[in-house]
């Protein structure tokens, strides 16, 4: 019964969509206010809608409800409640659901922060964004129902993929989604505007936050994504290239771009077309990515079931959302004309370079995704595209914008002067560059990469702390605590962001120059040596947990005859599917990760064991979560503050507090 | 051209391209081998070890060779259409035990049947590697000068049989 409300809610939110996506635009396009004034609650009724079918699935995991065709492939008996509830987004239908499920969330957070918007802007935002909603939701009822039923019922269910049972599981995706989807709102903005035709700073200034947000979420979804196939795929490696891993990072790309042009079309009005371009962009990506994931059109390690039927569907809708936007922005965009001038050397002018080598680095991600597909649609053979190619062309592409990263924070809008920019910088370079070609050789090492990611990190750092001096003393307040309360948390949170990047180059520069690693064979009792850490085997035992049996090996690790730490690696045998997985054991640490993985079981009781040091690479995740909490400290700055103040007591005039408050 | 039509035609290409990949099927990787010389072994005989078996022996004739195993479950979902193929005698199929236990493949044979003529044993895997074996079971269509014609990766269907196998197999009779 209770799978039976889901779909019946489902339904009705279509409805709900068809209405939304159609009448409100057509009000705004007429003037009629009465049509205009259905968005707002055909947008939460519709969240409600789809949050009772979310739940309905819900219940249906928790439940054990096997007579749910898509319950009873991927859920079982035996396991545990957390990823039962995990599963609802473990295989294809379920993540169309979540994806709805978040982009009804989204519009229902624009119908709660949208009061300062004229209404025909906000009609026309809920109304693209019931668009879309209304695609999602007729693939989800005509070709992949997370309701069908399986009669007669199964007694027992297949069980949830054992690479996906993980706690990173159960947080990534909908980290990663939250992303995805709340590009739509910037998306929503953009076609609003073109539609509307105004496309002003004020149009910037509102889609900024939403931006931000999504990108926050983008930046932690990704860098989770990475960490759970660290720790869990027991290769060692944080980034493969792999086609879907591109297909989150492009989006985040034109996300990061857009960010940066929406700053500057907020401030000088500038980047206008630009920055309509990239919001499209941004979410277009998403969609593509969704496509390419649940298409099969390429092979990945997400190995995917597939149905061509969904393909279609799917392209269908790609072109229908990105054509339909791209057509109207040919036709609108020219109306637009351009924002203020400005001089190559100016802060506009580093913003747009930085903004081209980022579109260019997602279209070299987007062609060497799509590159064996071409070559393959055009009979010119099977090739796939792996690393070595992302490596050569994304970082001499991401080198010269972060270099530009440094500088731009500290050039003057509409003009700069080179000799200005270089007085201020020249301790900031002077001092990267000696560190940068003496350090590795302190640490015993050098070839040029090395450097050039140590320079490139210290650059950035000390960049900011030359711009961070500069606005501290331009600042008013007579204590040094009273002038960084004076410096907006905006601006702390750009400084943040970009400390992000250097310490995720740490950790790049440092893994990529000083892991070490290494395949053996092992008897009990043996001992391996690895980056100054000595492992002892101790032999394996075996373990069983809710749905698997294991075999758990301890190996005691020390260092210089002192006991550092025990890892436990497991090679795990799912029993209802009968699949093996490896749990690598780590030492995290910030300055290292001991990482020890079980191979194959040999004669004896001896195993092949992979060990690695892997110096710093703690630094990459950490680095993504410092640039998330950037973009959080910029969107609790207080003009934001205030303005959702003004929103929550319309009557009240905002006392502004004493600043120093603000950042206690 | 007008410059704002430029992400649409792009856009357009890139969907062009994808419509056509939906029609692809990405995993099916062509062997390097077809059209070249089945590489040569010499490997025992199952039910007569002291035997040999080798493709040398079966030059001027058409012939399958078929990669199976007692473990592997898609050997035995199409084991009932490689009985089906030697019982119609259209085409001999000699099988290559992979990676196995011999007391355990010859029980299998007598419990599902054996469509071979003669089975090799392949036990280190050695000739699975030079034939680029993926995982079993695999089919090659050798010819009568002994090149490898085509190569199914898993399991045989009797559709595959009937509208690929068959036919190739005609035609390289009649050459």
């Amino acid at each position: 019964m209770i799978p039976e409300i889901g779909h019946f809610a489902l339904i009705l939110a279509l409805c709900v969509a068809v209405v939304q996506g159609s009448l409100p635009i057509y009000g705004a396009a007429v003037g009629n206010s009465a049509l205009m004034a259905i968005a707002k609650p055909a947008a939460r009724a519709q969240f409600l809608l789809v949050l009772i079918a979310f739940c309905s699935l819900g219940y249906a995991f928790a439940e054990k409800d096997f007579s749910v065709l898509y319950v009873a492939a991927t859920s079982n008996s035996q396991l545990p409640l957390h990823y039962r509830l995990a599963a609802i987004w473990g295989a294809h239908e379920g993540s169309l659901l979540l994806w709805t499920f978040i982009l009804t969330w989204w519009m229902f957070a624009v119908t709660l922060f949208s009061k300062h918007l004229p209404e025909t802007m906000r009609s026309r935002i809920l109304g693209v964004m019931g668009l879309v909603s209304v695609g999602f939701l007729l693939f989800m009822l005509t070709v992949s129902n997370p309701f069908e039923r399986l009669i007669p019922a199964a007694v027992e269910g297949r069980d949830l993929n054992p690479l996906l049972q993980d706690p990173g599981m159960v947080v990534h995706p909908p980290m990663l989604y939250m992303g995805y989807v709340g590009f739509s709102v910037a998306f929503a903005f953009a076609i609003a505007a073109l539609l509307g035709g105004n496309l002003d700073a004020a149009w910037a200034r509102w889609s900024r936050p939403w931006t931000t947000v999504a990108w926050c979420f983008l930046t932690v979804g990704i860098a989770m994504g990475s960490g759970w196939a660290y720790y869990e795929l027991g290769w060692g490696g944080w980034w493969f290239w792999d086609p879907v891993e591109n297909a989150s990072f492009m989006p985040w790309l034109a996300g990061t771009a857009l960010v940066h042009s929406l700053a500057v079309t907020d401030k000088r009005g500038g980047f206008k077309v630009w920055t309509v371009l990239l919001a499209i962009m941004a979410f277009s990506l998403s969609l593509l990515g969704t496509f390419l994931v649940r298409s099969g059109v390429l092979t990945s390690v997400h190995a995917f079931a597939t149905d061509p039927k969904r393909g279609t569907f799917i392209l269908a809708f790609l072109a229908i959302v990105i054509g339909g936007s791209l057509a109207l922005y040919a036709w609108r965009a020219p109306r637009v004309g351009l924002g203020g001038s400005f001089a190559m050397v100016s802060r506009e002018g580093m913003l747009l370079a930085n903004n081209v080598l980022l579109v260019a680095a997602m279209g070299s991600v987007l062609l060497g995704t799509l590159y064996p597909l071409f070559l393959d649609a055009l009979d010119l053979g099977k090739i796939s595209v792996g690393p070595p190619y992302f490596d050569s062309v994304f970082a001499p592409l991401m080198a010269p914008a972060i270099f530009l990263m440094g500088i731009g924070p500290l050039a003057q809008w509409k003009k700069a002067e080179v000799p200005d920019l270089l007085k201020r910088l020249k301790w900031a370079f002077g001092v990267s560059l000696v560190t940068a070609l003496v350090l590795p050789f302190v640490m015993g090492k050098w070839t040029p990469l090395l450097s050039l990611g140590l320079l490139l990190a210290l650059w950035v750092v000390t960049t900011a702390v030359v711009g961070l001096r500069e606005r501290l003393s331009h600042s008013n307040g007579t204590g040094l605590s009273d002038r960084m309360a004076a410096v907006p948390r905006s601006y702390w949170g750009m400084l943040v962001a970009h400390c992000g990047i250097a310490v995720f180059i740490v950790g790049v520069t440092m893994v990529k120059g000083f892991e070490t690693e290494s395949d053996v064979r092992m008897n009990v009792g043996e001992t391996a040596t690895i980056g100054g850490y000595t492992f002892r085997f101790d032999g394996t035992e075996d373990v069983v947990g809710p749905n698997y049996t294991a075999a758990r090996g301890t190996f005691h690790v020390s260092r210089d005859g002192r006991e550092t730490t025990v890892l436990y690696p497991e090679k795990r045998r799912y029993t209802a599917q009968n699949q093996v997985m490896t749990e690598a054991a780590i030492d995290p640490g910030l300055l290292r990760d001991l990482y020890v993985s079980l191979g194959e079981p040999l004669d004896g009781g001896a195993w092949s064991v992979r060990l690695y040091h892997k110096p710093f690479v703690d630094w990459i995740w950490g680095g993504c979560f410092i640039m998330a909490l950037g973009g959080v400290l910029a969107i609790s700055d207080r003009r934001y503050r205030l303005a959702w103040r003004k929103e929550k007591e319309p009557k009240v005039a905002p006392v502004a507090r004493p600043a120093r408050c603000e950042v206690a | 051209m007008n410059r704002f039509l430029l992400p649409l035609s792009i856009f357009v290409v890139v969907v062009g391209f994808l419509g056509i990949g939906l029609t692809l099927n990405p995993r099916e990787i062509p062997s390097p081998l077809i059209g070249k010389a089945a590489p040569e072994f010499s490997q025992p005989q199952l039910y007569e070890p002291e035997k040999t078996f080798s493709p040398a022996d079966l030059k001027g004739k058409v012939w399958l060779l078929n990669f199976w195993a007692s473990w592997c479950s898609g050997c035995k979902t199409e084991h009932p259409v490689l009985m089906e193929l030697a019982k119609s005698g259209q085409v001999p199929i000699y099988g290559m035990d992979y990676k196995d236990q011999r007391d355990e493949a010859v029980g299998w044979l007598q419990r599902w049947g054996n469509p071979y003529p003669v089975v090799g044993v392949d036990e280190a895997g050695r000739v699975g590697i030079n034939y680029g074996v993926y995982g079993v079971p695999e089919t090659y269509v050798i010819d009568k000068q002994g090149m490898i014609r085509y190569k199914q990766i898993g399991p045989l269907d009797p559709d595959t049989v009937a509208k690929k196998i068959l036919p190739l197999v005609q035609q390289l009779e009649s050459q």
